[in-house]
């Protein structure tokens, strides 16, 4: 890859005169010896399958192995028919779809990990509802999902996107980073106007602990992608209109490494603090293990 | 660098609900099912760190034997693993650890079947991207993300490079590489990513250079032995 961080791919973008997705297209292809076409077919067959996702979870029981979570995004979508939403119509459709898309993950079904399965509503949720409120075709959300693979492989390779190296900020943090980064390229806004929506958008979830209530990527995960899919809305938003990161993202993506590494092993994915060792999910989990004994 | 391409940031294709603890425990489980070269009939799986912790509840014990099986990430068969396992007469033990591993999500195969032995150890590192660290006690590292050949020889001079001139003859263009030796016995692992697949005619041209032991091929790409 011609890029190592943000601003290395702003400069190739500029001195090209390419989006973040053609950079993205024609360096996949030079590094796997691919030719462009098999790239790009891969990622429209990985979008399909994240429109399913989206379905099932909109119309099918998603109620989780534990039994703790399910049929929320069945709830979210129900309520919007309604109710006039508090967020409005589009910001709660793609709160909605990110919930479905996290339910079929924790009820064990098939998604795309973007860029962890933790995280997987979130793209899926903001690209598959603005898909259907801008009118635009697959072609275009396939370059989309190029941006934000961009965007994350400069986040992963200088910080984390594992939430046991880094907490939820690498992985819910990451993946809202790389929405909104592709959201400002899809709706015409300049690789320059993507990077100060990353930056934004990782400022706001520095810190964030991975703390999943008896080790399942279900509380509050999936909850976490309903509200990584609106944040990642309003920090494409703030970007388009002219919102900068006054700290580069570059260094923003660098305090997420600090912080992940500073964060205690109990906040990192092992279940022995935050929300996974209140009285409540104490209780979940003892619940859960006296369910395994039985079975 | 750790991430080498957009498919593993958009990417694996797989069955939930967690890409480290259960997309890359299939691959984990893959890598050691294609070292030990046919399907292992009994397994023994130590797990460290987080994976030791919440194993359970992520399914990281289906998706490991789902891997031995040879199953992808995406195989709708992973939640019945098990059953399947146990089917095919597969016998298999888990047991934790609380040893410090390097990576929080470290894991250890000891696998046979009726003619091989294999102990291989590796940890998940995020978005479903695995990296394995230990071999038949040499540490050699490898991410399985390109073809790899994995290359048990003796420390001879001039073994690299009667390797790599064939390789090169077939214009296969080298992608990374990682050594191990052990030292007394002049025994050496030699690990080799390449850009493309490699032809098996190949393999048996490297089989038949002098003191070569073994050549196993991992390729998560491509299905079957």
């Amino acid at each position: 890859m011609r890029f190592r961080t943000l601003k290395q791919l702003t400069e190739v973008c500029a001195s090209e005169g390419l989006t973040i997705a053609e950079v993205m297209l024609a360096d996949q292809s030079q590094e796997s010896g691919k030719p462009p076409e098999y790239v790009f077919e891969k990622m429209r067959a990985y979008y399909q399958i994240m429109k399913e996702a989206v379905a099932k979870g909109l119309t099918e029981d998603t109620t989780s192995r534990s039994g703790l979570t399910g049929k929320d995004a069945q709830r979210v979508a129900s309520y919007m028919t309604t109710t006039e939403a508090s967020l409005g119509e589009e910001a709660c459709k793609a709160m909605a779809y990110a919930l479905a898309v996290s339910e079929v993950n924790a009820s064990m079904g098939r998604i795309i990990a973007t860029p962890t399965a933790g995280s997987c509503g979130i793209i899926p949720g903001v690209f598959i509802s603005s898909q259907q409120r801008f009118g635009w075709d697959d072609d275009h959300m396939v370059k989309g999902l190029l941006s934000a693979g961009a965007i994350g492989y400069v986040i992963a390779n200088n910080s984390f996107v594992s939430g046991a190296e880094g907490g939820c900020q690498a992985e819910v943090g990451s993946a809202i980073g790389m929405a909104a980064g592709a959201l400002v390229e899809l709706r015409g806004g300049t690789p320059e106007q993507a990077m100060h929506a990353v930056g934004l958008a990782l400022k706001n979830t520095l810190g964030l602990i991975c703390d999943p209530v008896g080790g399942l990527v279900e509380i509050p995960c999936i909850v976490r992608n309903g509200f990584g899919a609106v944040n990642a809305m309003a920090a494409a938003d703030m970007a388009l209109a002219g919102v900068r990161s006054v700290i580069p993202s570059d260094e923003v993506v660098q305090v997420m490494y600090e912080v992940g590494t500073a964060m205690p092993e109990k906040h990192r994915e092992t279940a022995k603090g935050g929300l996974a060792q209140t009285p409540t999910g104490q209780q979940i989990m003892k619940e859960l293990n006296l369910g395994k004994k039985q079975r | 660098m750790r991430f080498k391409d957009v498919f593993s940031i958009i990417g694996p294709s797989m069955i939930g609900p967690s890409s480290s603890h259960t997309a890359g425990a299939v691959r984990l489980g893959r890598v050691a099912r294609q070292l030990l070269g046919e399907q292992p009939k009994k397994v023994e799986i130590t797990l460290y760190g987080s994976f030791a912790d919440t194993y359970r509840g992520h399914g990281t014990d289906l998706a490991l034997i789902g891997g031995l099986l040879d199953y992808e990430t995406d195989d709708p068969r992973i939640p019945v693993a098990a059953e399947e396992a146990e089917a095919l007469g597969v016998e298999i033990a888990f047991l934790t650890s609380k040893d410090k591993a390097d990576h929080p999500n470290t894991v250890r195969f000891i696998l046979s079947s009726d003619t091989r032995e294999l102990s291989m150890t590796g940890a998940s590192i995020g978005g479903g991207n695995v990296e394995i660290v230990n071999v038949n006690q040499f540490d050699v590292k490898f991410t399985a993300v390109y073809p790899t050949l994995v290359i048990s020889h003796h420390d001879r001079p001039g073994m690299i490079a009667d390797i790599t001139a064939l390789l090169g003859r077939s214009e296969i263009n080298i992608g990374f590489m990682d050594l191990d030796l052990k030292g007394r016995d002049r025994e050496a692992m030699t690990v080799i990513e390449t850009d493309v697949s490699i032809p098996d005619s190949l393999i048996q041209e490297l089989k038949n250079l002098s003191m070569i032991y073994e050549i196993k091929k991992v390729d998560l790409a491509e299905r079957g032995e």
